[in-house]
């Protein structure tokens, strides 16, 4: 505009109309350009994020009104016949558990003893926060939740979350009243894992589609369809011994030199309800310093995926 | 202004906490759990690319840049997504105001739906590109709907401009 100001085709003075709209177009293409970059590839705009949540946070809790509203109707209609039903199960489940839950403390202490004795490191326990699951983020391009506990609650990015059967996702970004969960279905999303029946260890991948995949397993590795994966605990991240999923196809094919191995969740990962937000794991003892000749691979890897 | 250009009645200004008002309320609409259902419309697409036609002057590429700023952070998406989408959106709609305007509301309608797909397609091509996952072709079916909608929408952003200059107690409108 300064520019065309000497011209004949400058608008008069009383037609004020602020910069062209190309320039306009152009500045705020460059900036959604700049914010999509950074955010997507330096990931240091959380507090650009958490500062605009401040507004559409009380936007979206009033939108979730009316569901929750309606929701909590139908829990209340549902009548009491079925309330009762699902108390004499539940009753009869913890009746079931009741004789391994009974020897728990009994044998976790026996364990302690006997890690001790053997000097060796002892194991950490689970502890967490129950969050309720608020609503599933919008994006359709990933698989994420928000639930009920935030910064407020001392929940830090990087948690693991699980339900009753089995790890549903780790917490990603964290707001004052609420924090998102990546379930671990969403694409590229990682969990070391280990093959309960013959302890190999590898990582599992979200397909984002519901689907987990199994990677670099070797094609003649033993493995089966209905073998259970738990957490691995190598990385620091998930203590180790949780289900995460169930293998149901496997593709072994003479060009590859690795399976392809898809697994489904254990825990009902995409389904409404409440999860456990386990507090972090105690940091690690350091790495033993390498020794020459020994370098090798520990099993160790070296961060944490925490993506 | 007129209803469309060719239309021989005359509208009232428009009321600026109208736009506002009807902006948030789009907001607040996309924000509701409906919005998982295949096939429900980007509310602040449609009204955003509504006011850009009729009132360029008044919403633009700001409104348009801060409506995505938001909808990224509720939305969960990456920063910027929304936001390049929306500005561009407000741009070309803009940009062809003058021209959309002479159709009847159904032509329109037409004419608006290559704008709405063109930004639903940007916000695709844009997480595609880096590595997201395919979301199914029900994402590309809110811009139909919204297409579809436009015939009610432009009627009820318009209801309180056909009001008479003289208040009559006995009219409803």
């Amino acid at each position: 505009m300064i520019a065309m100001a000497g011209t004949d085709h400058a608008p008069p003075p009383f037609f004020k109309r602020g910069p062209a709209p190309l320039a306009l177009l152009t500045f705020y293409l460059a900036l959604s350009l700049a914010l999509f970059v950074v955010d997507l590839r330096l990931k240091s705009l959380d507090l650009m994020r958490q500062s605009i949540a401040l507004v559409t946070d009380p936007i979206q809790r009033i939108a979730q009104t009316p569901g929750s509203l309606v929701d909590n109707a139908a829990a209340y209609l549902r009548g009491l016949d079925s309330l009762l039903e699902e108390n004499t199960q539940l009753k009869q489940a913890q009746l079931q558990t009741a004789p391994n839950l009974l020897r728990l403390a009994h044998l976790e202490s026996e364990n302690d003893r006997l890690r001790k004795l053997l000097a060796v490191k002892e194991r950490e326990k689970a502890s967490g926060e129950v969050a309720r699951i608020m609503y599933t983020a919008r994006d359709p391009f990933s698989r994420k939740i928000i639930v009920d506990k935030g910064q407020q609650s001392g929940i830090v990015a990087g948690q693991p979350a699980i339900d009753e059967s089995g790890v549903v996702g780790q917490v990603t970004r964290i707001f004052p009243f609420s924090s998102e969960i990546t379930l671990i279905t969403d694409k590229d999303q990682t969990v070391p894992v280990q093959v309960v029946r013959s302890g190999q260890r590898s990582v599992v991948f979200g397909l984002g589609r519901g689907q987990l995949e199994l990677r670099y397993i070797p094609a003649n590795a033993d493995i089966k369809e209905g073998d259970l994966l738990v957490t691995s605990g190598l990385d620091g991240v998930y203590l180790p011994g949780f289900p995460v999923a169930r293998v149901v196809s496997i593709e072994r094919e003479n060009s590859y030199a690795f399976a392809r191995i898809l697994c489904t969740p254990v825990a009902a990962v995409e389904n409404f309800g409440e999860v456990l937000i386990l507090s972090p794991r105690q940091p690690q003892a350091p790495r033993p310093p390498e020794v020459d000749g020994r370098s090798g691979n520990t099993g160790t890897p070296g961060n944490a995926e925490a993506r | 202004m007129q209803p469309t250009f060719s239309s021989s009645r005359i509208l009232l200004p428009v009321r600026p906490w109208f736009i506002v008002f009807s902006l948030l309320a789009a907001l607040l609409l996309n924000l509701l759990p409906t919005s998982h259902w295949p096939g429900i419309p980007d509310w602040v697409a449609l009204v955003l690319c509504f006011w850009s036609i009729r009132e360029p002057r008044r919403v633009g590429m700001g409104w348009a840049f801060l409506l995505g700023l938001a909808m990224d952070v509720a939305d969960g998406a990456v920063l910027g997504q929304h936001c390049l989408a929306y500005v561009l959106l407000a741009y070309f709609a803009a940009a062809q105001s003058r021209r959309i305007l002479w159709f009847p509301l159904a032509q329109q309608a037409l004419q608006v739906l290559p704008l709405l797909l063109a930004s639903q397609f940007v916000q695709l091509a844009m997480r595609m590109l880096v590595g997201a996952d395919f979301p199914g072709w029900g994402y590309l079916l809110g811009p139909l709907i919204a297409t579809l909608l436009w015939i009610p929408a432009t009627f009820l952003l318009l209801l309180p401009q056909y009001q008479p200059v003289e208040r009559d107690d006995n009219r409803p409108l």
